[in-house]
């Protein structure tokens, strides 16, 4: 209807119900403009959910190993901050993934705030049998939308591993735990370069059929830009509905607020994040990872929409783990605050 | 066409209007492409490291030193940049060596140089050594032009109008900045309508393009968004430019909101350079290269080549022995 309104504009300039229209509409948008702050004239949630993954996706990625009371301070501290949702650990073999070997005393461990989920991830049946045991209530599956990808990432094609994550998802379903989906190299990927936005809504599609109530798009090595989100969010929002989305960007090319950005513009209204920007990018070592949920947040109040979190407990959750990894932090909103 | 008006009035579905009327049908969808294409075509960049940059940093930098970033930056196809500031060395010791950088760089027919001249005095000696344009620096907060510049914003405007009137009969164009568009260290947070009311002043007296900073990096789409939205009330979009520091990693959504309401023209510096004098060791202005990439991802024109940008941002990083505040250089320098 907004494009027939312009088009009005155009061929109406004489008529009075045009002009009133457009003077309404006008000073309507306006005033919803300076009231509510909006970005640019465009709709945005009135409420953003945060997924906070540095616990689990920050210190897999970190080369030092964290003792297993660090981790459960450092989570206990974030649901402290008001986060709602904190990835806390990961059901894969130490074999592969030796930070996170210490999953079910982490699970144990923790204090479980009411209201907050702890999902975790499990790559396969086993890892969820695991999961359930040490007392998750929620797990995360991981699928690619690059089938080299998902080959040097988890040994299997796509297919194969959408097959081994159904056997997941039944179990889940049956055993009355949410699973929650990721899509890695949603806008591109380190070994295929270009990933086509209609394979990414595929294995989207694939991942909401299945059952998973939320599918994460990660932009893996962070080479995304608004042009390119928007072309893949086109894409998936025709098969999965905008509001079970959510976009995992990766700061790589600094490149993940504005594109944060204009995913909520899309209509998404859920972002994952890291506390400090913990977790360089592991195929450009040394380079930054995961966006910082510091500066996130920051944003995100600062377009008055609500996360619920309380940011100065955020940086010093923040503080907390950058000192016990002996780095300084990602997050650029810490660096400047602790400076003034 | 009497009809469509009537058609609005009753609120008429979108699907009942095409089946009433199928031309209507392939004149929006026409309507649809030109609509998706929200963002400017071309986007001028203008590149602030060899003065903006650099006045802020802590190392004194050798003049030939400068003269070879600046002459690498004309390599990039960058329109703009600005070579070096006519203040008085006193105030800015880093800049000392104005007349020489000046006279020095090899100028490509395709950019221009404009110097920063707070006065009369730096405004001839400018032209004495060859400038054939000018910036002059007001701010949206009386506080900040105290401290800065020592003095009101009337007065600095009184200054700058001397200028501006000597640089227009010279023929010399004068671009105008405005400090503290999004919030200031003194005053915190700065109403949008002192911003468009100093804006309107400077683009009155003579300005044909101003450009608005964040000085300290707080701003936030929200905040630049509200304040654009009140600036472009007095001045056109086509005479505005944004001046993004990235202090807390706002600078790229910023800029895209800035882009989104019709903003084409965007400051930024090579490598980052330039730290935030306000909160030490912070970042300061954003980085060309990360502006590029985000610029050239969405099909926006620039007509600069980002690989040299990363090239100069090498030398100068060397030169100036610190790590490059470029996300992209980064991940370029890092990839396996």
């Amino acid at each position: 209807m907004a494009a027939v309104m312009r088009f009005v504009k155009r061929s109406c300039f004489g008529s009075r119900m045009g002009l009133q229209c457009l003077s309404l509409s006008r000073s309507a948008a306006v005033a919803k403009l300076v009231q509510d702050g909006a970005s640019a004239g465009k709709t945005l949630p009135e409420r953003v959910k945060i997924v906070e993954v540095g616990p689990r996706d920050g210190l897999q990625n970190e080369k030092t190993v964290v003792p297993s009371e660090v981790k459960i301070h450092l989570i206990d501290m974030l649901s402290e901050a008001g986060l709602s949702v904190i990835e806390a650990t990961s059901f894969v073999s130490p074999k592969w993934v030796p930070q996170m070997a210490d999953q079910v005393e982490v699970m144990m461990g923790i204090h479980r705030r009411p209201g907050v989920s702890y999902p975790v991830l499990t790559p396969n049946l086993k890892g969820f049998l695991a999961a359930v045991n040490a007392g998750a209530a929620e797990v995360a599956i991981f699928g690619a939308a690059s089938e080299l990808f998902s080959k040097k990432n988890i040994n299997c094609s796509v297919d194969e591993s959408l097959q081994r994550f159904e056997v997941v998802t039944k179990a889940a379903k049956e055993a009355g735990v949410p699973v929650r989906g990721y899509v890695s190299c949603v806008l591109g990927c380190p070994y295929e370069g270009k990933v086509s936005p209609d394979k990414v809504a595929q294995v989207a599609k694939r991942l909401y059929s299945m059952g998973c109530y939320e599918i994460s798009l990660g932009d893996t090595i962070g080479v995304g830009t608004p042009g390119g989100m928007t072309e893949m969010l086109q894409a998936v929002s025709r098969e999965v509905p905008v509001n079970a989305l959510a976009v995992h960007c990766h700061d790589t090319y600094g490149q993940a607020l504005a594109n944060i950005l204009i995913a909520l513009q899309m209509g998404i209204s859920v972002v994952d994040s890291s506390v400090a920007g913990l977790g360089g990018c592991p195929y450009a070592q040394g380079a930054s990872g995961n966006v910082a949920t510091e500066d996130v947040v920051y944003m995100l109040h600062g377009l008055g929409i609500q996360t619920g979190v309380d940011l100065p407990k955020l940086m010093d959750a923040g503080a907390f783990i950058c000192r016990s990894l002996n780095k300084k932090t990602s997050s650029k909103v810490a660096q400047a605050t602790c400076k003034l | 066409m009497g009809n469509v008006p009537t058609s609005v009035k009753h609120c008429l579905s979108y699907e009942q209007l095409i089946q009433d009327y199928p031309w209507l049908g392939s004149r929006l969808q026409e309507e649809k492409c030109t609509l998706t294409r929200e963002y400017p075509e071309y986007v001028k960049m203008i590149e602030v490291g060899p003065r903006d940059g650099l006045q802020n940093e802590k190392e004194m930098v050798p003049t030939r030193v400068k003269i070879q970033l600046i002459n690498m930056l004309s390599e990039t196809g960058l329109p703009v940049i600005e070579a070096t500031s006519f203040v008085s060395l006193k105030w800015v010791p880093q800049m000392a060596d104005h007349t020489e950088v000046l006279q020095a760089i090899h100028r490509s027919s395709h950019a221009r140089y404009p110097v920063l001249t707070p006065n009369m005095h730096g405004f001839q000696d400018a032209v004495a050594a060859g400038a054939t344009e000018v910036a002059v620096f007001g701010s949206a907060s009386e506080t900040f032009s105290q401290k800065n510049i020592y003095c009101s914003i009337d007065a600095s405007m009184l200054r700058f109008e001397e200028v501006i009137c000597t640089a227009k009969q010279q023929q010399i164009p004068v671009r105008g900045y405005v400090s503290c568009a999004l919030g200031c260290p003194y005053e915190g947070p700065i109403e949008p309508t002192k911003v468009a009311e100093v804006v309107k002043r400077l683009y009155e007296l003579g300005c044909y393009e101003v450009s608005l900073g964040d000085t300290i990096g707080v701003g936030t789409p929200g905040s630049m968004a509200k304040m654009l939205h009140y600036v472009m009330e007095e001045v056109p979009s086509s005479a505005l430019a944004v001046h993004c520091h990235d202090t807390y990693g706002q600078a790229l959504a910023n800029i895209l909101t800035a882009l989104q309401m019709g903003i084409c023209a965007v400051d930024s510096s090579v490598a980052g350079l330039g730290g935030c004098p306000y909160a030490q060791g912070s970042s300061g202005n954003v980085s060309t290269e990360d502006v590029l990439y985000m610029l050239h991802g969405m099909g926006i024109k620039t007509g600069v080549d980002l690989s040299k940008v990363i090239e100069a941002g090498d030398f100068i990083c060397k030169a100036l022995n610190r790590k490059t505040n470029s996300k992209v250089a980064q991940a370029r320098s890092k990839s396996s």
